[in-house]
């Protein structure tokens, strides 16, 4: 794909959070919780960022929307097919409206809907704050968003505790559509449903981007879930992307072993396939005290010296895949697509 | 295999309810199974399904204004001279003097939230001695080594200084460890674990599911697994309870639900969990509508609203029963077994 495609680039995306302590709270050190990103993504696609709690996705995501203030590093947005512009220091007049073509879902149905509002002030407060002032045009868009994202129209004067989890993600959903935005960060948007619900929200969000041509940027830890909805993925791991693929080149053939334990490690809904997991030592490193050299050497099972030494560099190993690590071109992992495929359960 | 012995717990018709004042909640609803030693058997559900409530009526916790209405739990307890004697718990008092001597030793429980469920004022040491000391007649200093070496046990790096830590200087998934190690300290034979790794990592999930089946190797002990994860459930049951609003609707051997499942709700809850292994970007199936509020619950089979196999004029009239399909496999739902003569 070529450069004009490209709706968000992200160069060295830092955020650091000081640690403060004493009477004067000073800062005595700080949290790396994001330390460096790079990656891009393109019009119309599903970017993945997968990890485990800490690794910085979600801090990430909230740079990128710029609810919060990167330390270091450029962000830059594409505004209507024009020229890209780095969002990363621009000052609040600025930003106000450029807010409008990037919108969140978040992941807790129950704490992103305010109580006391009616389903029209909240999926029409977007519209108002960007100037549709005329009550019956804010009606007739909500009416015609609640519509797209399968909820009646009639639920207009309802408030959010009369709907149920999934239903309460549809809202959220229809307020993030209000203006027609081109990037979506979805921030565990399936998470906190019961299963059978997920899936009526996973497919609406497939339905939306191919009605819409929406991209999105889905942060997520379940890798079933990204597998099945994401073109690109990126695996972060303290801070720092340590491998980006496209989906089906991860999931067949992880070249960082991060990504093969975190592979290895999802239980699949089929007991045919108990297979030997990799079982990782320890635990996630430290943001505010990383270890040297590679991150993930202390847990690594293919770490050698090298590794607790230098710090390796995200960088090609085959068209569209970096990897970070200083072996990933003489270890052979395995991904998760080598295990036979289950005969469907219920065919 | 396992149906030579007899089962360590076993739950007859079990039927919790919580009388409140907009309605009475029927959040189990007819639960039978039986719980082997050396077994885990897996109960799965989606929110509201009554499986925790199960695990409560089990140990006789049940919260206000919630009551065992109905049924049998069984317990089958070793007496000192080696006979084993079946204890029904339906019928002590839930703070007996014998419940209470079951409750934390026989049969232990160890909770979802490893934040939540641990004292934040006391060492992990002290709460877990003061468990042990509770049930066994053993001094602070032998209850203190028997605590580090269960510590060690259940994989907390250290364990001798890790004994006076607070549970906030311990990450989620030690934490995890910690309670496990609480809910081992006085050798259960029954360990129930409510989703024990629900607030966890994948790859700390991975920890702790290994350390549980390594634990049940070495001790034998029987495991009640509560989840609502499927791929939980396929990588450590023996059998599974699968639940749907208080009641059982399938139950059986892991590879004949999975494998075979027959109602239609197993079946489509399998269906529309994406796996690694489906095809990308494709709609999933689902299930239509949401789960029912536990106060508006439909007549007949609770799950006929969003059944894709509903038979019009049978599901929504009668409820119906488990039956036997297969070895061990049973089901409770009328395309498997004969609609009641009208009137019964």
């Amino acid at each position: 794909m070529d450069n004009d495609q490209v709706l968000l680039e992200v160069k060295g995306l830092q955020k650091f959070f000081p640690i403060r302590k004493g009477f004067w709270q000073r800062a005595v050190g700080q949290v790396r919780a994001v330390d460096g990103l790079n990656f891009h993504i393109y019009k119309g696609e599903t970017f993945g960022i997968v990890g485990e709690s800490g690794c910085g996705k979600t801090t990430a995501s909230r740079c990128i929307v710029r609810a919060l203030q990167p330390s270091a590093g450029e962000i830059h947005f594409r505004v209507d097919d024009g020229e890209m512009t780095d969002i990363a220091n621009l000052s609040r007049d600025e930003l106000q409206p450029l807010r409008r073509h990037m919108q969140m879902i978040f992941q807790d149905p129950f704490s992103s809907l305010n109580p006391r509002m009616t389903l029209f002030d909240i999926i029409g407060e977007p519209l108002l704050v960007n100037g549709v002032t005329d009550r019956r045009q804010r009606v007739e868009r909500v009416e015609e968003l609640l519509a797209l994202v399968g909820l009646r129209p009639e639920f207009l004067q309802r408030f959010p505790h009369a709907f149920s989890g999934g239903q309460r993600q549809r809202i959220g959903i229809a307020r993030a559509l209000a203006l027609n935005p081109s990037l979506i960060v979805a921030d565990e948007p399936v998470s906190a449903l019961d299963v059978s619900v997920q899936a009526q929200i996973l497919n609406l969000l497939l339905e939306l981007q191919e009605r819409l041509g929406l991209t999105y940027l889905f942060v997520a830890h379940d890798l079933s879930v990204v597998k099945h909805i994401c073109d690109r993925v990126a695996v972060m791991y303290v801070g720092r992307v340590v491998e980006t693929a496209e989906t089906q080149q991860l999931f067949e053939s992880p070249k960082h072993p991060y990504t093969e334990a975190l592979l290895s490690a999802v239980p699949l809904p089929d007991p045919t396939l108990r297979s030997q997991r990799i079982i990782l030592e320890g635990e996630v490193a430290d943001p505010a005290n990383p270890p040297s050299g590679c991150y993930f050497h202390p847990r690594c099972r293919y770490a050698v010296d090298l590794c607790r030494e230098r710090t390796p560099e995200l960088e090609e190993v085959a068209p569209g895949h970096a990897v970070s690590c200083h072996r990933a071109l003489e270890l052979d992992l395995a991904g998760t697509l080598d295990a036979p495929v289950p005969q469907t359960a219920h065919s | 295999m396992q149906n030579d012995s007899q089962p360590i717990l076993s739950v007859r018709n079990l039927k919790t309810n919580f009388f409140t004042d907009e309605g009475v909640v029927r959040a189990v609803d007819g639960a039978t199974f039986d719980v082997h030693l050396g077994q885990t058997l897996g109960i799965v559900g989606e929110s509201g399904c009554g499986k925790s409530v199960t695990a409560l009526s089990i140990l006789r916790i049940v919260p206000r204004p919630g009551r065992i209405v109905d049924g049998e739990i069984t317990l089958r307890r070793e007496t000192e001279n080696g006979q084993s004697q079946d204890v029904a718990l339906t019928s002590l008092g839930e703070n007996s003097r014998e419940m209470r001597s079951i409750r934390g030793a026989e049969i232990a429980l160890v909770f979802q939230e490893p934040m939540t469920s641990l004292s934040p004022v006391h060492t992990i040491g002290n709460q877990i001695i003061g468990a042990a000391r509770l049930h066994r007649q053993i001094s602070k200093q032998e209850a203190r080594e028997m605590v580090i070496e269960l510590l060690g046990l259940v994989g907390i790096p250290r364990a001798e200084s890790a004994v006076d830590s607070y549970p906030m200087q311990l990450s989620g998934g030690m934490r995890q460890r910690a309670l496990i190690a609480l809910a081992l300290s006085c050798d259960p034979r029954v360990l129930i674990a409510d989703e024990p790794t629900t607030a966890l990592d994948v790859t700390t999930q991975a920890q702790i599911l290994d350390l549980l089946r390594s634990l049940q190797d070495q001790k034998g002990m029987a495991i009640m697994l509560i989840t609502h994860n499927m791929g939980v459930i396929a990588e450590m049951a023996d059998q599974v309870v699968v639940m749907y609003l208080g009641r059982v609707v399938e139950e059986g051997p892991v590879n004949a639900v999975f494998g075979e499942s027959k109602h239609p709700y197993t079946q489509s809850l399998l269906r529309s969990i994406p796996s690694i292994h489906s095809t990308p970007k494709v709609q999933l199936p689902t299930i239509t509508g949401t789960i029912p509020h536990p106060y508006n619950r439909p007549a007949g089979c609770p799950f006929h609203p969003r059944c894709p196999d509903v038979i019009p004029g049978v599901c929504d009239k009668h409820e119906p029963e488990l039956h036997t399909v297969g070895d061990e496999h049973l089901v409770s739902c009328f395309l498997y077994h004969p609609v009641p003569e009208a009137g019964s």
